[in-house]
């Protein structure tokens, strides 16, 4: 298992073009659990309503861990997406 | 009449009858079965048609409203696959034996209630894509799939509330604008609209729906947010008006963005914009300026309780120019006095300002201010293509002792090590009869001259222009301004200078022709005249 915490530059949050992206790279590892964990909420990172739900926010620290197949590739990925702000 | 207010998405203004939009609302029953892994078969098939049918309207959406607009749809579909979504239909299929479209609808508000609980506006409109893509299941369900949409001919489409898919479903062609009772600014019929380039009023109330009918006529204006109904012949008239202005503009941003200044014969003209301040040069790109033909600096010192100091101007035009990126940018020096009068400068109160105190006869009496602009001028000159231009010349002597100045700040930035630009042009108005009357003397001093019509005019005819009851003796268009105009730039030409006119008069477009049969060459008007301007240049033909 493989976890690291990063902080949500996206102005708007993790909002509905973003979950869409996390997950369209996410389902690319079958047999890798990612979760993201913020505040009390969990979301997996493969379930774009549980994603949004979460709610988000710009600013706020998100806990992504990645366990099975292909694990740390799929936490950079994720790692990535974040950092970047998911391409805004 | 009746008028409703909401929030407007798009500004624009569309006039024309009312087409209540109904959802052909798919009634879902709580029916008991017997078989659930059939039941799960038929969402599996529902779904798979929604799939598809999303697809389409994604395609559709990418060409009409672009990738970005068009995304939400690919999020659909992958709501669709959801786990929890499926799951949820999945589980009450089974434990309660009920039928697909009980499930996917009891689903469906699920969720949409846990988005709109949450505490964020964008979050709470989310509930709408979840019961958008809940009620395509339920309707591929059913046998009958209904066609989407019932609109017919140029029609005002009103509803409770539109899904993105919906939205974008309705034939465009047919659609003068939306109007919703409900939804929010962040709702996705809200932002496609505006992509949709038509007006759309969104949350104008429940009552809306309730006082309207099909072929009512309504009044749009997105520019307000309204929407009148059944208008009076008075609010009909002024909106009609409106209309046809906005759509003059648009069209005009439309067709001649990026088109050049050219006469039908080929004469070519640049047509810049005149600002007051940093803040305009959003319009100046906006409406595609060539350049800046006027910054009016006087800004500088009106918005301070003291004299700008050399880096706050420094800072200033550095902004402009680097805005402007290496387009002619044109700042003219102080200009106060008259009309426009600054406590700190203590000035007198004169008899008669306009004839008085003002503009370069400060700037040659009190060097310290001038030279103090002139370093923050030369050390910006670096940051892009600057002109300056100086006010209310009447005299040989004067452009003299402005060039002594000007080497002198020259020198003096070599002494402090300071960068500047050796092709700054300078240049002078021409805005008393004095300067057209030996604009031969001047010419060969500058590199331009730009006529500042409005202070012309008033000297020429000894016309107060702030005076309403002499408006009728203020012929703009007198021979003598005309004229005086014609032989600066005659006088400019013969000297290797260019000449521009930066008043008023040169948005007047009634003159265009004679301007560029006279060989003016620059033409700088408030931004939004620009492309009007543009417009009348590339109708003119000077061959005729």
């Amino acid at each position: 298992m493989v976890t690291k915490t990063i902080k949500v530059v996206n102005e708007q949050g993790i909002h509905m073009r973003p979950a869409g992206m996390l997950v369209a790279e996410m389902k690319k590892f079958p047999n890798c659990n990612v979760t993201l964990k913020c505040g009390e909420k969990t979301a997996k990172a493969t379930a774009v309503m549980q994603i949004m739900a979460s709610g988000i926010k710009c600013g706020s620290e998100v806990e992504i861990t990645a366990e099975g197949e292909n694990e740390q590739a799929a936490l950079d990925k994720a790692v990535e997406l974040f950092e970047t702000g998911f391409g805004e | 009449m009746n008028k409703y207010t909401g929030k407007g998405v798009y500004s624009a203004i569309a006039i024309g009858k009312i087409s209540v939009y109904k959802r052909q609302e798919a009634s879902v029953k709580r029916v008991r079965i017997q078989d659930a892994e059939a039941e799960k078969k038929r969402v599996a098939r529902a779904k798979e048609l929604s799939n598809e049918q999303l697809s389409n309207i994604y395609e559709k959406a990418l060409k009409e409203v672009g990738e970005t607009n068009a995304q939400i749809f690919e999020i659909h579909m992958m709501m669709l696959e959801d786990e929890d979504y499926n799951e949820s239909i999945e589980n009450i299929i089974e434990t309660q034996m009920v039928n697909a479209e009980y499930a996917v609808a009891v689903t469906s508000d699920n969720f949409a209630e846990m988005f709109a609980s949450m505490d964020d506006s964008y979050m709470q409109a989310r509930a709408a894509d979840v019961k958008d893509i809940s009620n395509r299941i339920i309707k591929n369900l059913s046998v009958d799939t209904t066609e989407e949409g019932g609109v017919t001919g140029k029609m005002i489409v009103c509803a409770d509330d539109l899904a993105p898919s919906e939205t974008v479903s309705l034939d465009k062609d047919n659609v003068l604008a939306f109007v919703t009772a409900k939804g929010s600014s962040n709702s996705h019929t809200a932002i496609l609209a505006r992509n949709m380039n038509i007006p759309a009023i969104i949350g104008v109330g429940e009552e809306f729906l309730k006082e309207i009918k099909d072929g009512d006529l309504a009044i749009v204006d997105g520019f307000k947010g309204e929407v009148y109904v059944n208008p009076d012949d008075e609010t009909l008239a002024v909106m009609e008006k409106k209309q046809n202005e906005d759509n003059e503009k648009k069209r005009l941003l439309l067709e001649l963005k990026g088109k050049e200044n050219e006469t039908i014969d080929g004469t070519k003209i640049n047509i810049f914009a005149n600002i007051g301040g940093v803040s305009n040069i959003g319009a100046v790109l906006q409406n595609d300026a060539g350049g800046i033909g006027l910054f009016r600096s006087e800004f500088l010192y009106l918005e301070n309780d003291d004299y700008p100091t050399e880096e706050q101007q420094l800072a200033a035009y550095k902004k402009v120019l680097e805005s402007m990126a290496g387009k002619k940018v044109i700042i003219r020096t102080l200009d106060i006095g008259a009309d426009k009068q600054v406590d700190y400068f203590n000035l007198d109160k004169e008899e008669n300002p306009a004839l008085g105190y003002r503009a370069i006869r400060i700037c040659l009496t009190r060097p310290d201010i001038f030279k103090t602009q002139l370093r923050a001028l030369y050390r910006a000159s670096t940051y892009g293509n600057l002109g300056i231009m100086f006010p209310m010349i009447t005299s040989v002597s004067e452009v003299e002792k402005i060039l002594e100045i000007c080497n002198e700040v020259k020198k003096e930035l070599d002494a402090d090590g300071l960068e500047y630009s050796e092709n700054i042009e300078l240049g002078i108005m021409i805005e008393t009869p004095a300067a057209a009357v030996i604009s031969d003397l001047l010419a060969p001093m500058v590199d331009f001259f730009s006529v500042g019509t409005n202070d012309l005019t008033q000297y020429t005819l000894a016309c107060d222009r702030q005076n309403s009851n002499i408006e009728s003796f203020c012929d703009t268009h007198h021979e003598a301004i005309l004229r005086l105009i014609k032989m600066a730039a005659d006088n400019a030409h013969k000297h290797g200078a260019w000449i521009g006119i930066c008043g008023e008069l040169a948005a007047d477009t009634t003159l265009t022709e004679q301007f560029l049969r006279m060989g003016i060459d620059e033409l700088s008007v408030s931004p939004g005249f620009v492309l009007k301007v543009r417009d009348q240049v590339r109708n003119t033909d000077l061959s005729k």
